[in-house]
């Protein structure tokens, strides 16, 4: 369990780096839980598009079209079950 | 129920789609463009292309703003720019975004483009059925 958590830490803080990259917030992404919502932070849609290519090159995933939606970059905590949900599927 | 007109807006930068271009390549373009816009983006000069993607994206936008979703969200490449020979563009709607059209009474679609050297920006106007009957 503890080394499940580790890995979920750490999946965690790397979408945090991506985001804080890629995702040209206008909040700190430090200041955010994993459950605030990114749009509401000042997430764009064209910034959306970029996090998720981003998100797939650093976890070697490829984000099905029905996850090609605004929705399913909402949240730190979306984007690592939809990550989770593609690499189990890979796995 | 009546919903009479709807307007969405969106503007964007020209350099960021470039941007995005160049950090994903044809990755970036293919998740969000259907076939037949990335063959007229990328008909015209290197130095056009980003324009007419910056666009388009705006178009899709915009088109989102008008459609209204909750939460059922439709892909980009449901969103379609037509161009006709002469240069007029339409809508094309499928998928989600023909499902979120459809459920919000909205029946006719019109977009009309615009760029400069640095932002491209769409406007779409979305008119539901009852709107201008007596």
């Amino acid at each position: 369990m503890e080394t499940r958590n580790i890995a979920v830490n750490t999946t965690a803080a790397e979408i945090r780096a991506i985001v804080k990259q890629h995702g040209r917030l206008t909040t700190l992404v430090d200041d955010l839980a994993d459950d605030s919502d990114l749009y509401q932070a000042g997430l764009t849609s064209h910034a959306s598009v970029n996090l998720m290519l981003a998100l797939e090159d650093r976890f070697e995933v490829e984000f099905p079209e029905r996850m090609l939606r605004r929705g399913a970059f909402r949240t730190v905590d979306v984007i690592r079950s939809a990550i989770q949900e593609l690499t189990e599927g890979a796995a | 129920m009546a919903v009479g007109l709807r307007v969405g807006t969106d503007l964007v930068a020209i350099q960021d789609i470039a941007t995005s271009i160049a950090n994903f390549g044809d990755r970036y373009v293919r998740r969000i463009f259907t076939d037949a816009e990335i063959a007229y983006c990328q008909s015209g000069s290197a130095e056009e292309a980003p324009a007419r993607f910056a666009a388009r994206f705006a178009a899709k936008e915009a088109t989102i703003k008008a459609l209204r979703p909750n939460y059922h969200w439709s892909a980009w490449r449901e969103i379609e720019v037509h161009r006709d020979p002469v240069g007029w563009c339409d809508l094309v709607l499928s998928g989600t975004a023909a499902e979120l059209a459809r459920d919000a009474g909205l029946t006719r679609f019109a977009v009309s483009l615009a760029h400069d050297s640095q932002y491209a920006t769409a406007v779409v106007v979305a008119q539901g059925a009852t709107y201008g009957d007596s």
